[in-house]
Protein backbone atom coordinates (compact mmCIF):
# COMPACT_ATOMS: atom_id res chain seq x y z
CA UNK A 1 0.00 0.00 0.00
CA UNK A 2 3.22 2.25 0.99
CA UNK A 3 4.65 3.85 -2.11
CA UNK A 4 8.22 2.09 -3.68
CA UNK A 5 10.99 4.64 -4.50
CA UNK A 6 14.04 4.03 -6.20
CA UNK A 7 17.60 5.46 -7.16
CA UNK A 8 20.16 3.95 -8.60
CA UNK A 9 23.02 3.94 -5.52
CA UNK A 10 20.72 1.35 -4.04
CA UNK A 11 21.48 -1.89 -3.51
CA UNK A 12 18.88 -4.77 -2.86
CA UNK A 13 19.14 -7.29 -0.97
CA UNK A 14 16.17 -7.08 1.90
CA UNK A 15 14.06 -4.69 -0.39
CA UNK A 16 14.76 -7.31 -3.54
CA UNK A 17 11.88 -8.94 -3.80
CA UNK A 18 9.67 -5.40 -3.03
CA UNK A 19 6.97 -4.68 -5.57
CA UNK A 20 7.29 -8.50 -6.87
CA UNK A 21 3.93 -10.36 -5.33
CA UNK A 22 6.52 -12.05 -3.34
CA UNK A 23 3.76 -12.35 -0.60
CA UNK A 24 2.13 -15.10 -2.76
CA UNK A 25 4.44 -18.06 -1.59
CA UNK A 26 4.60 -19.75 -5.16
CA UNK A 27 5.83 -16.35 -6.64
CA UNK A 28 8.58 -16.57 -3.58
CA UNK A 29 9.90 -19.76 -4.33
CA UNK A 30 10.33 -18.96 -7.81
CA UNK A 31 12.23 -15.74 -6.29
CA UNK A 32 14.96 -18.35 -4.57
CA UNK A 33 12.58 -18.49 -1.43
CA UNK A 34 13.08 -21.28 0.85
CA UNK A 35 16.30 -22.23 -1.03
CA UNK A 36 17.84 -20.60 2.06
CA UNK A 37 16.84 -22.64 4.78
CA UNK A 38 17.42 -25.94 2.90
CA UNK A 39 21.57 -24.83 2.56
CA UNK A 40 20.87 -24.31 6.58
CA UNK A 41 19.25 -27.74 7.23
CA UNK A 42 22.56 -29.33 5.70
CA UNK A 43 24.77 -27.10 7.75
CA UNK A 44 26.05 -27.50 11.06
CA UNK A 45 24.39 -25.30 13.60
CA UNK A 46 27.63 -23.37 14.56
CA UNK A 47 28.49 -23.37 10.71
CA UNK A 48 25.22 -21.49 10.50
CA UNK A 49 26.08 -19.10 13.74
CA UNK A 50 29.42 -18.50 11.82
CA UNK A 51 28.26 -17.69 8.46
CA UNK A 52 25.96 -15.17 10.59
CA UNK A 53 28.76 -13.76 12.57
CA UNK A 54 31.72 -13.04 9.45
CA UNK A 55 28.95 -11.79 7.56
CA UNK A 56 28.91 -8.66 9.73
CA UNK A 57 25.39 -8.32 10.24
CA UNK A 58 24.25 -6.22 13.18
CA UNK A 59 20.70 -5.85 14.68
CA UNK A 60 19.06 -3.49 12.83
CA UNK A 61 16.26 -2.56 15.68
CA UNK A 62 18.74 0.00 16.87
CA UNK A 63 21.29 -1.25 18.85
CA UNK A 64 23.83 -2.76 15.98
CA UNK A 65 24.92 -6.10 18.12
CA UNK A 66 26.04 -8.75 16.15
CA UNK A 67 23.81 -11.17 15.54
CA UNK A 68 25.67 -13.86 15.05
CA UNK A 69 27.18 -13.55 18.31
CA UNK A 70 23.82 -12.76 20.17
CA UNK A 71 22.85 -16.35 18.71
CA UNK A 72 26.24 -18.30 19.98
CA UNK A 73 24.61 -16.93 23.11
CA UNK A 74 21.82 -19.54 23.86
CA UNK A 75 23.20 -22.14 25.32
CA UNK A 76 23.72 -25.72 23.51
CA UNK A 77 21.35 -27.48 26.15
CA UNK A 78 18.37 -26.42 27.63
CA UNK A 79 15.94 -28.45 29.94
CA UNK A 80 13.41 -25.40 28.82
CA UNK A 81 12.06 -25.26 25.42
CA UNK A 82 14.27 -22.29 23.10
CA UNK A 83 12.57 -19.88 21.17
CA UNK A 84 13.34 -17.32 18.37
CA UNK A 85 11.38 -14.15 18.42
CA UNK A 86 10.64 -11.93 15.57
CA UNK A 87 10.24 -8.28 16.76
CA UNK A 88 7.95 -6.50 14.49
CA UNK A 89 6.80 -3.73 17.17
CA UNK A 90 8.53 -1.16 14.91
CA UNK A 91 7.56 1.92 16.51
CA UNK A 92 10.59 4.02 16.57
CA UNK A 93 9.66 7.63 14.89
CA UNK A 94 10.69 7.93 12.12
CA UNK A 95 10.68 3.92 11.10
CA UNK A 96 8.48 2.61 8.39
CA UNK A 97 11.19 -0.11 6.68
CA UNK A 98 9.90 -3.21 8.58
CA UNK A 99 6.31 -2.15 7.37
CA UNK A 100 7.35 -2.91 3.49
CA UNK A 101 9.58 -6.01 4.20
CA UNK A 102 5.96 -7.58 6.37
CA UNK A 103 3.96 -6.40 3.16
CA UNK A 104 6.14 -7.55 0.25
CA UNK A 105 8.56 -10.48 1.35
CA UNK A 106 6.53 -11.94 4.35
CA UNK A 107 7.96 -14.69 3.80
CA UNK A 108 11.92 -14.11 4.21
CA UNK A 109 11.28 -13.01 7.70
CA UNK A 110 9.83 -16.61 8.36
CA UNK A 111 12.75 -18.41 6.43
CA UNK A 112 15.14 -16.07 8.66
CA UNK A 113 12.97 -16.68 11.85
CA UNK A 114 13.74 -20.26 10.64
CA UNK A 115 17.06 -20.55 9.99
CA UNK A 116 17.61 -18.68 13.40
CA UNK A 117 15.89 -21.32 14.73
CA UNK A 118 18.20 -24.14 13.26
CA UNK A 119 21.44 -22.37 14.44
CA UNK A 120 20.19 -22.06 17.98
CA UNK A 121 18.27 -25.52 18.42
CA UNK A 122 14.55 -23.66 18.50
CA UNK A 123 11.07 -25.81 17.88
CA UNK A 124 8.91 -22.65 17.68
CA UNK A 125 9.45 -19.17 16.51
CA UNK A 126 7.16 -16.09 16.84
CA UNK A 127 6.56 -13.10 15.23
CA UNK A 128 5.29 -10.41 16.92
CA UNK A 129 3.60 -7.55 15.04
CA UNK A 130 2.26 -4.10 16.28
CA UNK A 131 -1.14 -3.82 16.41
CA UNK A 132 -1.88 -0.67 14.10
CA UNK A 133 0.11 -2.99 11.49
CA UNK A 134 -3.57 -4.98 10.82
CA UNK A 135 -3.13 -5.65 7.07
CA UNK A 136 0.51 -6.82 7.57
CA UNK A 137 -0.43 -9.53 10.90
CA UNK A 138 -3.72 -10.48 7.75
CA UNK A 139 -0.64 -10.75 4.89
CA UNK A 140 1.55 -12.52 7.88
CA UNK A 141 -1.13 -14.69 8.79
CA UNK A 142 -1.73 -16.39 5.33
CA UNK A 143 1.88 -16.47 5.11
CA UNK A 144 2.69 -18.65 7.82
CA UNK A 145 -0.51 -20.93 6.59
CA UNK A 146 1.06 -21.18 3.10
CA UNK A 147 4.13 -22.01 4.70
CA UNK A 148 2.08 -25.08 6.34
CA UNK A 149 0.42 -26.02 3.48
CA UNK A 150 3.41 -26.91 2.05
CA UNK A 151 5.03 -28.79 4.40
CA UNK A 152 7.75 -26.23 4.82
CA UNK A 153 6.75 -25.55 8.75
CA UNK A 154 5.17 -28.15 11.23
CA UNK A 155 6.56 -31.79 11.80
CA UNK A 156 9.53 -33.17 9.52
CA UNK A 157 10.13 -30.01 7.63
CA UNK A 158 11.71 -30.68 4.28
CA UNK A 159 11.57 -34.59 4.72
CA UNK A 160 14.90 -33.06 7.37
CA UNK A 161 13.18 -35.00 10.42
CA UNK A 162 13.24 -32.14 12.40
CA UNK A 163 9.75 -29.92 13.81
CA UNK A 164 9.49 -26.24 13.46
CA UNK A 165 6.18 -24.24 14.53
CA UNK A 166 6.34 -20.72 13.42
CA UNK A 167 2.88 -18.28 15.13
CA UNK A 168 2.30 -14.89 14.48
CA UNK A 169 1.64 -12.64 17.57
CA UNK A 170 -0.43 -9.49 17.31
CA UNK A 171 0.12 -5.94 19.68
CA UNK A 172 -2.01 -3.60 20.58
CA UNK A 173 -0.65 -0.05 20.77
CA UNK A 174 2.88 0.45 23.09
CA UNK A 175 6.01 1.86 22.08
CA UNK A 176 7.84 0.46 25.02
CA UNK A 177 7.13 -3.27 23.78
CA UNK A 178 9.36 -2.80 20.61
CA UNK A 179 12.33 -3.21 23.51
CA UNK A 180 13.18 -6.99 24.32
CA UNK A 181 12.26 -7.47 27.51
CA UNK A 182 9.02 -5.59 27.72
CA UNK A 183 8.37 -7.57 24.18
CA UNK A 184 8.76 -11.12 25.54
CA UNK A 185 6.56 -9.60 28.36
CA UNK A 186 3.89 -8.36 26.15
CA UNK A 187 4.32 -11.65 24.25
CA UNK A 188 3.18 -13.32 27.46
CA UNK A 189 0.12 -11.41 27.87
CA UNK A 190 1.56 -9.34 30.50
CA UNK A 191 1.68 -5.11 30.40
CA UNK A 192 5.21 -4.38 28.21
CA UNK A 193 7.32 -3.70 31.62
CA UNK A 194 11.05 -4.37 30.64
CA UNK A 195 12.72 -6.88 32.65
CA UNK A 196 15.41 -6.37 35.33
CA UNK A 197 18.57 -7.61 33.32
CA UNK A 198 20.67 -10.28 33.68
CA UNK A 199 19.90 -13.06 33.02
CA UNK A 200 19.82 -11.66 29.72
CA UNK A 201 17.12 -13.37 27.19
CA UNK A 202 19.29 -15.82 25.44
CA UNK A 203 19.73 -17.42 28.94
CA UNK A 204 16.44 -16.66 30.22
CA UNK A 205 13.66 -15.71 27.90
CA UNK A 206 9.90 -16.31 26.49
CA UNK A 207 8.42 -18.41 29.89
CA UNK A 208 11.82 -19.11 31.35
CA UNK A 209 13.57 -20.96 28.03
CA UNK A 210 16.26 -19.30 25.98
CA UNK A 211 15.29 -16.93 23.21
CA UNK A 212 17.08 -15.13 20.73
CA UNK A 213 15.23 -11.41 19.71
CA UNK A 214 15.81 -10.11 16.65
CA UNK A 215 14.41 -7.07 14.43
CA UNK A 216 12.30 -8.04 11.39
CA UNK A 217 15.01 -6.43 8.74
CA UNK A 218 17.93 -8.26 10.79
CA UNK A 219 15.70 -11.96 9.94
CA UNK A 220 14.95 -10.77 6.29
CA UNK A 221 18.72 -10.25 5.50
CA UNK A 222 19.29 -13.73 6.58
CA UNK A 223 18.25 -16.41 4.33
CA UNK A 224 20.20 -13.58 1.93
CA UNK A 225 23.60 -14.26 3.66
CA UNK A 226 23.35 -18.00 3.79
CA UNK A 227 22.41 -18.26 -0.03
CA UNK A 228 25.37 -15.37 -0.87
CA UNK A 229 27.90 -16.27 1.48
CA UNK A 230 29.35 -14.48 4.30
CA UNK A 231 31.83 -12.65 2.62
CA UNK A 232 29.58 -11.27 0.01
CA UNK A 233 27.32 -9.82 2.23
CA UNK A 234 30.17 -8.55 4.68
CA UNK A 235 32.03 -6.84 1.35
CA UNK A 236 28.28 -4.77 0.09
CA UNK A 237 29.23 -2.46 3.47
CA UNK A 238 32.03 -0.83 5.48
CA UNK A 239 34.41 -2.83 7.84
CA UNK A 240 32.09 -4.34 10.89
CA UNK A 241 29.04 -3.47 9.37
CA UNK A 242 28.16 -5.88 6.81
CA UNK A 243 25.46 -5.68 4.53
CA UNK A 244 23.00 -2.96 3.34
CA UNK A 245 20.39 -1.21 5.16
CA UNK A 246 16.82 -0.11 4.81
CA UNK A 247 17.24 3.87 5.17
CA UNK A 248 13.15 5.44 5.79
CA UNK A 249 13.91 9.42 4.54
CA UNK A 250 11.50 11.57 6.28
CA UNK A 251 10.56 14.94 7.27
CA UNK A 252 11.56 17.88 4.93
CA UNK A 253 13.31 15.99 1.99
CA UNK A 254 12.18 16.33 -1.52
CA UNK A 255 11.63 12.74 -2.31
CA UNK A 256 10.65 10.61 1.21
CA UNK A 257 10.75 6.90 1.12
CA UNK A 258 12.36 3.76 1.93
CA UNK A 259 15.83 3.32 0.35
CA UNK A 260 18.11 0.24 0.85
CA UNK A 261 21.78 1.80 0.89
CA UNK A 262 25.07 0.21 1.61
CA UNK A 263 26.01 0.22 4.95
CA UNK A 264 28.54 3.36 5.21
CA UNK A 265 26.67 5.40 2.71
CA UNK A 266 27.30 9.07 3.04
CA UNK A 267 24.42 10.95 4.79
CA UNK A 268 24.85 14.17 2.91
CA UNK A 269 25.09 12.05 -0.51
CA UNK A 270 21.90 10.40 1.06
CA UNK A 271 19.94 13.86 1.83
CA UNK A 272 21.05 15.87 -1.57
CA UNK A 273 21.18 13.11 -4.01
CA UNK A 274 18.78 10.17 -3.24
CA UNK A 275 16.82 12.28 -1.22
CA UNK A 276 16.58 14.94 -3.86
CA UNK A 277 17.60 17.82 -1.44
CA UNK A 278 15.46 20.03 0.78
CA UNK A 279 12.54 21.82 -0.98
CA UNK A 280 10.62 24.95 -1.21
CA UNK A 281 13.47 26.51 -1.25
CA UNK A 282 14.92 26.33 2.57
CA UNK A 283 17.87 24.39 3.96
CA UNK A 284 19.22 21.97 5.86
CA UNK A 285 18.79 23.04 9.74
CA UNK A 286 19.50 19.33 11.14
CA UNK A 287 19.18 15.59 10.88
CA UNK A 288 17.95 13.01 13.22
CA UNK A 289 20.22 9.90 11.79
CA UNK A 290 18.85 6.99 13.25
CA UNK A 291 14.67 7.35 14.82
CA UNK A 292 13.65 9.90 17.34
CA UNK A 293 15.83 8.86 20.29
CA UNK A 294 19.23 9.19 18.24
CA UNK A 295 20.71 12.93 18.97
CA UNK A 296 20.36 15.29 16.04
CA UNK A 297 23.24 15.94 13.56
CA UNK A 298 23.44 19.65 12.51
CA UNK A 299 23.63 21.07 8.77
CA UNK A 300 27.43 20.96 9.32
CA UNK A 301 27.86 16.98 11.35
CA UNK A 302 26.11 15.39 7.98
CA UNK A 303 29.13 14.67 5.97
CA UNK A 304 29.49 11.31 7.77
CA UNK A 305 29.36 7.55 6.82
CA UNK A 306 26.36 6.20 7.73
CA UNK A 307 27.42 2.63 9.80
CA UNK A 308 27.31 2.17 13.20
CA UNK A 309 30.28 3.33 14.22
CA UNK A 310 30.66 6.19 12.24
CA UNK A 311 27.19 7.48 13.26
CA UNK A 312 28.44 6.89 17.08
CA UNK A 313 31.81 8.53 16.23
CA UNK A 314 29.76 11.53 15.25
CA UNK A 315 28.23 11.80 18.60
CA UNK A 316 24.81 9.84 17.78
CA UNK A 317 23.42 6.32 16.58
CA UNK A 318 22.76 4.82 13.14
CA UNK A 319 19.37 3.71 15.20
CA UNK A 320 16.66 2.11 13.03
CA UNK A 321 17.62 3.86 9.87
CA UNK A 322 15.14 6.68 10.82
CA UNK A 323 16.68 9.75 9.07
CA UNK A 324 14.15 12.87 9.68
CA UNK A 325 15.43 16.07 8.13
CA UNK A 326 14.15 19.44 9.71
CA UNK A 327 14.50 22.44 7.56
CA UNK A 328 15.38 26.22 8.36
CA UNK A 329 11.78 27.00 9.09
CA UNK A 330 11.63 24.54 11.95
CA UNK A 331 11.31 25.43 15.56
CA UNK A 332 14.28 23.18 17.81
CA UNK A 333 12.47 23.76 20.65
CA UNK A 334 9.21 22.72 19.21
CA UNK A 335 10.88 19.57 17.74
CA UNK A 336 12.22 18.81 21.02
CA UNK A 337 9.18 18.92 22.77
CA UNK A 338 7.40 17.00 20.57
CA UNK A 339 10.05 14.13 21.38
CA UNK A 340 9.46 14.46 24.77
CA UNK A 341 6.14 14.29 24.73
CA UNK A 342 6.13 11.20 23.07
CA UNK A 343 8.43 9.72 25.24
CA UNK A 344 6.32 10.66 28.16
CA UNK A 345 3.03 9.09 26.51
CA UNK A 346 5.23 6.03 26.30
CA UNK A 347 6.83 5.49 29.56
CA UNK A 348 5.31 2.95 31.69
CA UNK A 349 6.32 4.29 34.80
CA UNK A 350 8.26 1.19 35.76
CA UNK A 351 11.35 3.59 36.54
CA UNK A 352 11.36 6.55 38.40
CA UNK A 353 14.16 8.65 36.55
CA UNK A 354 11.84 8.14 33.15
CA UNK A 355 8.55 8.40 34.35
CA UNK A 356 9.39 11.24 36.26
CA UNK A 357 12.19 13.00 33.87
CA UNK A 358 9.61 12.92 31.02
CA UNK A 359 7.24 14.17 32.60
CA UNK A 360 9.09 17.09 34.38
CA UNK A 361 11.06 17.93 30.90
CA UNK A 362 7.81 17.45 28.64
CA UNK A 363 6.12 20.43 31.44
CA UNK A 364 8.92 22.71 31.14
CA UNK A 365 9.39 22.43 27.42
CA UNK A 366 5.92 23.05 27.08
CA UNK A 367 6.03 26.38 29.13
CA UNK A 368 9.27 27.54 27.39
CA UNK A 369 7.75 27.22 24.17
CA UNK A 370 5.06 29.28 24.77
CA UNK A 371 7.51 32.04 25.82
CA UNK A 372 7.12 31.13 29.61
CA UNK A 373 10.80 29.94 30.00
CA UNK A 374 13.42 31.21 32.41
CA UNK A 375 16.95 31.36 31.81
CA UNK A 376 17.82 28.44 34.14
CA UNK A 377 15.39 25.95 32.28
CA UNK A 378 17.97 25.32 29.72
CA UNK A 379 20.61 23.90 31.23
CA UNK A 380 17.68 22.36 34.05
CA UNK A 381 16.36 20.25 31.22
CA UNK A 382 19.57 19.17 30.29
CA UNK A 383 20.46 18.49 34.13
CA UNK A 384 17.35 16.38 33.68
CA UNK A 385 17.84 14.26 30.86
CA UNK A 386 21.58 13.72 32.02
CA UNK A 387 20.10 12.46 35.36
CA UNK A 388 17.78 10.22 33.50
CA UNK A 389 21.26 8.39 31.70
CA UNK A 390 21.69 4.86 32.35
CA UNK A 391 19.76 4.57 35.29
CA UNK A 392 16.50 2.76 34.37
CA UNK A 393 15.95 -1.02 33.27
CA UNK A 394 14.85 -0.42 29.61
CA UNK A 395 16.86 1.77 27.08
CA UNK A 396 13.17 4.46 26.82
CA UNK A 397 15.11 6.71 29.79
CA UNK A 398 18.35 7.16 27.36
CA UNK A 399 16.11 7.35 24.22
CA UNK A 400 14.30 10.01 26.05
CA UNK A 401 17.09 12.05 27.22
CA UNK A 402 20.18 11.85 24.59
CA UNK A 403 17.88 13.41 21.64
CA UNK A 404 17.07 16.27 24.38
CA UNK A 405 20.87 16.75 25.45
CA UNK A 406 21.61 17.11 21.97
CA UNK A 407 18.96 19.62 20.74
CA UNK A 408 20.06 22.23 24.15
CA UNK A 409 23.43 21.45 23.37
CA UNK A 410 23.47 22.25 19.46
CA UNK A 411 20.42 24.96 19.52
CA UNK A 412 21.11 26.88 22.44
CA UNK A 413 20.53 29.78 20.57
CA UNK A 414 17.36 28.75 19.84
CA UNK A 415 15.79 28.01 23.19
CA UNK A 416 17.51 31.70 23.96
CA UNK A 417 15.60 32.83 21.63
CA UNK A 418 12.25 31.86 23.53
CA UNK A 419 13.22 33.39 26.69
CA UNK A 420 11.51 36.54 28.34
CA UNK A 421 8.16 36.17 27.15
CA UNK A 422 8.85 36.03 23.74
CA UNK A 423 6.53 34.05 21.62
CA UNK A 424 8.13 31.48 19.08
CA UNK A 425 9.34 32.75 16.56
CA UNK A 426 8.45 30.36 13.67
CA UNK A 427 4.77 30.42 15.12
CA UNK A 428 1.99 32.54 13.18
CA UNK A 429 1.27 35.08 16.02
CA UNK A 430 -1.27 33.55 18.41
CA UNK A 431 -0.89 29.82 17.07
CA UNK A 432 0.91 28.53 20.47
CA UNK A 433 -1.43 28.66 23.62
CA UNK A 434 0.18 30.71 26.75
CA UNK A 435 0.93 28.35 29.41
CA UNK A 436 1.47 30.70 32.64
CA UNK A 437 5.25 30.01 33.85
CA UNK A 438 4.83 28.06 37.03
CA UNK A 439 2.39 25.47 34.88
CA UNK B 1 -21.70 -13.86 25.81
CA UNK B 2 -21.72 -14.37 22.27
CA UNK B 3 -18.28 -13.31 19.89
CA UNK B 4 -18.98 -13.96 15.75
CA UNK B 5 -17.80 -17.16 14.48
CA UNK B 6 -14.79 -15.72 13.01
CA UNK B 7 -13.73 -14.84 16.05
CA UNK B 8 -14.10 -17.89 17.69
CA UNK B 9 -11.87 -19.92 15.28
CA UNK B 10 -8.98 -17.59 15.63
CA UNK B 11 -9.32 -17.64 19.25
CA UNK B 12 -9.44 -21.28 18.98
CA UNK B 13 -6.35 -21.56 16.48
CA UNK B 14 -4.14 -18.92 18.70
CA UNK B 15 -4.68 -20.97 22.46
CA UNK B 16 -2.58 -23.70 21.50
CA UNK B 17 0.48 -21.02 20.29
CA UNK B 18 1.51 -20.79 23.46
CA UNK B 19 2.54 -22.80 26.47
CA UNK B 20 0.35 -20.62 28.88
CA UNK B 21 -3.49 -19.59 28.10
CA UNK B 22 -2.69 -15.93 29.27
CA UNK B 23 -0.41 -15.49 26.61
CA UNK B 24 -2.98 -14.94 23.80
CA UNK B 25 -4.50 -12.03 25.96
CA UNK B 26 -3.29 -9.27 24.44
CA UNK B 27 -4.75 -10.15 20.80
CA UNK B 28 -7.66 -11.40 21.96
CA UNK B 29 -8.48 -8.38 23.40
CA UNK B 30 -7.96 -6.41 20.39
CA UNK B 31 -10.04 -8.95 18.36
CA UNK B 32 -13.31 -8.76 20.76
CA UNK B 33 -12.92 -5.05 20.56
CA UNK B 34 -13.02 -4.89 17.10
CA UNK B 35 -16.31 -6.56 17.11
CA UNK B 36 -18.17 -5.01 20.18
CA UNK B 37 -16.70 -1.76 19.39
CA UNK B 38 -14.62 -1.45 22.97
CA UNK B 39 -13.65 -3.47 25.94
CA UNK B 40 -17.22 -3.89 28.19
CA UNK B 41 -17.53 -5.05 31.25
CA UNK B 42 -19.14 -7.94 29.58
CA UNK B 43 -16.10 -8.57 27.13
CA UNK B 44 -13.31 -8.52 30.35
CA UNK B 45 -15.28 -10.71 32.21
CA UNK B 46 -15.91 -13.15 29.26
CA UNK B 47 -11.97 -13.18 28.38
CA UNK B 48 -10.94 -13.21 31.90
CA UNK B 49 -12.80 -16.10 32.54
CA UNK B 50 -11.35 -18.35 29.22
CA UNK B 51 -7.92 -16.77 29.93
CA UNK B 52 -8.22 -18.38 33.60
CA UNK B 53 -7.65 -14.78 34.95
CA UNK B 54 -9.38 -12.09 37.18
CA UNK B 55 -10.80 -9.25 35.54
CA UNK B 56 -7.88 -7.21 37.09
CA UNK B 57 -5.37 -9.10 35.63
CA UNK B 58 -7.25 -8.16 32.33
CA UNK B 59 -7.88 -4.61 33.44
CA UNK B 60 -4.52 -4.10 34.25
CA UNK B 61 -3.07 -5.23 30.97
CA UNK B 62 -5.42 -3.15 29.06
CA UNK B 63 -4.62 0.05 30.67
CA UNK B 64 -0.96 -0.15 29.09
CA UNK B 65 -1.85 -0.69 25.97
CA UNK B 66 -2.90 2.66 23.57
CA UNK B 67 -5.15 1.23 21.42
CA UNK B 68 -7.33 -0.71 23.81
CA UNK B 69 -10.29 1.23 25.04
CA UNK B 70 -12.62 0.26 27.39
CA UNK B 71 -15.10 3.46 26.48
CA UNK B 72 -16.87 3.16 23.50
CA UNK B 73 -16.08 5.09 20.18
CA UNK B 74 -17.19 6.48 17.11
CA UNK B 75 -17.95 4.29 14.13
CA UNK B 76 -14.54 5.18 12.25
CA UNK B 77 -11.75 6.10 14.91
CA UNK B 78 -9.81 8.74 13.04
CA UNK B 79 -6.33 8.58 14.17
CA UNK B 80 -3.96 11.57 13.25
CA UNK B 81 -0.48 10.89 13.78
CA UNK B 82 1.33 14.34 14.53
CA UNK B 83 5.08 12.89 15.77
CA UNK B 84 8.58 14.38 13.99
CA UNK B 85 8.08 13.09 10.66
CA UNK B 86 4.34 14.13 10.49
CA UNK B 87 4.81 17.11 12.29
CA UNK B 88 7.67 18.70 9.95
CA UNK B 89 5.25 18.07 7.09
CA UNK B 90 1.84 19.46 8.17
CA UNK B 91 0.28 16.65 10.94
CA UNK B 92 -1.00 19.30 13.57
CA UNK B 93 -2.73 21.53 10.59
CA UNK B 94 -4.08 17.77 9.67
CA UNK B 95 -5.27 17.41 13.15
CA UNK B 96 -6.43 20.91 13.44
CA UNK B 97 -8.51 20.61 10.46
CA UNK B 98 -10.11 17.09 11.52
CA UNK B 99 -11.60 18.88 15.21
CA UNK B 100 -12.94 21.64 13.06
CA UNK B 101 -14.84 19.69 10.93
CA UNK B 102 -15.91 17.17 13.02
CA UNK B 103 -16.16 19.62 15.98
CA UNK B 104 -14.93 17.00 18.20
CA UNK B 105 -11.30 17.19 20.45
CA UNK B 106 -8.71 14.57 21.18
CA UNK B 107 -10.63 10.94 21.95
CA UNK B 108 -14.03 12.66 21.65
CA UNK B 109 -17.14 11.64 19.57
CA UNK B 110 -19.08 13.20 17.31
CA UNK B 111 -22.84 13.31 18.43
CA UNK B 112 -24.04 10.81 15.37
CA UNK B 113 -21.94 8.03 16.71
CA UNK B 114 -19.68 8.39 13.72
CA UNK B 115 -16.35 9.47 14.21
CA UNK B 116 -13.92 9.54 16.84
CA UNK B 117 -10.47 11.94 16.97
CA UNK B 118 -7.62 10.91 18.06
CA UNK B 119 -4.00 12.49 18.07
CA UNK B 120 -1.72 9.09 18.01
CA UNK B 121 2.02 9.03 17.98
CA UNK B 122 4.08 7.20 15.37
CA UNK B 123 2.07 4.81 12.97
CA UNK B 124 4.74 4.12 10.94
CA UNK B 125 4.02 6.12 7.77
CA UNK B 126 6.73 8.06 8.26
CA UNK B 127 8.26 8.33 4.79
CA UNK B 128 4.56 9.11 3.31
CA UNK B 129 4.01 11.55 6.20
CA UNK B 130 1.64 13.41 6.84
CA UNK B 131 -0.52 10.16 7.72
CA UNK B 132 -3.36 9.18 9.83
CA UNK B 133 -5.08 5.83 10.29
CA UNK B 134 -9.06 5.57 10.09
CA UNK B 135 -9.78 2.52 12.06
CA UNK B 136 -7.11 -0.24 10.50
CA UNK B 137 -6.38 1.64 6.90
CA UNK B 138 -3.72 3.67 6.34
CA UNK B 139 -4.22 7.40 4.80
CA UNK B 140 -1.03 9.20 3.66
CA UNK B 141 0.50 12.01 2.08
CA UNK B 142 -2.10 14.04 3.60
CA UNK B 143 -3.66 17.57 3.00
CA UNK B 144 -6.39 19.03 4.11
CA UNK B 145 -8.51 18.75 1.34
CA UNK B 146 -7.70 14.97 0.93
CA UNK B 147 -8.45 14.55 4.72
CA UNK B 148 -11.92 16.31 3.74
CA UNK B 149 -12.63 13.55 0.66
CA UNK B 150 -11.55 10.61 3.00
CA UNK B 151 -14.18 12.09 5.82
CA UNK B 152 -16.72 12.98 3.35
CA UNK B 153 -16.48 8.74 1.46
CA UNK B 154 -16.69 7.18 5.30
CA UNK B 155 -19.40 9.25 6.55
CA UNK B 156 -21.09 8.34 2.90
CA UNK B 157 -20.33 4.69 3.65
CA UNK B 158 -21.71 5.04 6.78
CA UNK B 159 -25.34 6.03 5.42
CA UNK B 160 -25.04 3.61 2.51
Amino acid sequence: MADLVSHPDEVKVVSRRFGQGAANIDRYLELDGYKAVQKALAMEPDAIISEVKNSGLRGRGGAGFSTGMKWSFVPKQSAKPKYVLCNGDESEPGTCKDRLIFEHDPHSVIEGVMIGALAVGAKSGYIYIRGEYRYLLEIMQKAIRDAYAKGFLGKNIFGSGRDLDIYWHGGAGAYEVGEESALMESLEGKRGIPRIRPPFPAVVGLWGGPTVINNAETLANVPHIILGGADWYAKLGTPKNGGTRLFCLSGNIAKPGVYELPMGYNLKKMIYEVGGGIPNGRTLKAVVPGGASCPCLTANEVDVAMDFDSVAKAGSMLGSGGVVVIDDQQCIVKFALRTMKFYQHESCGWCIPCREGTDWIKKTLVRFHAGGGMKKDIDNIQYLAENMLGRTFCPLGDAAAMPTIGFVKKFRKEFEDHLEGRPCPYEKEGAVEQVPVHA
Amino acid sequence: MKFSEEFETRFAEMVPHYPTKRSALVPTLLYAQDEVGYLSDEVIAEIASRLDLTELEVRNVISYYSMLTTKPRGKFNVQVCTNISCMVRGGEDILHHCTKKLGVGHKQTTPDGLFTLEEVECIGACSWAPAAQVNYDFHENLTTEKMDRILDEYKKKATQ
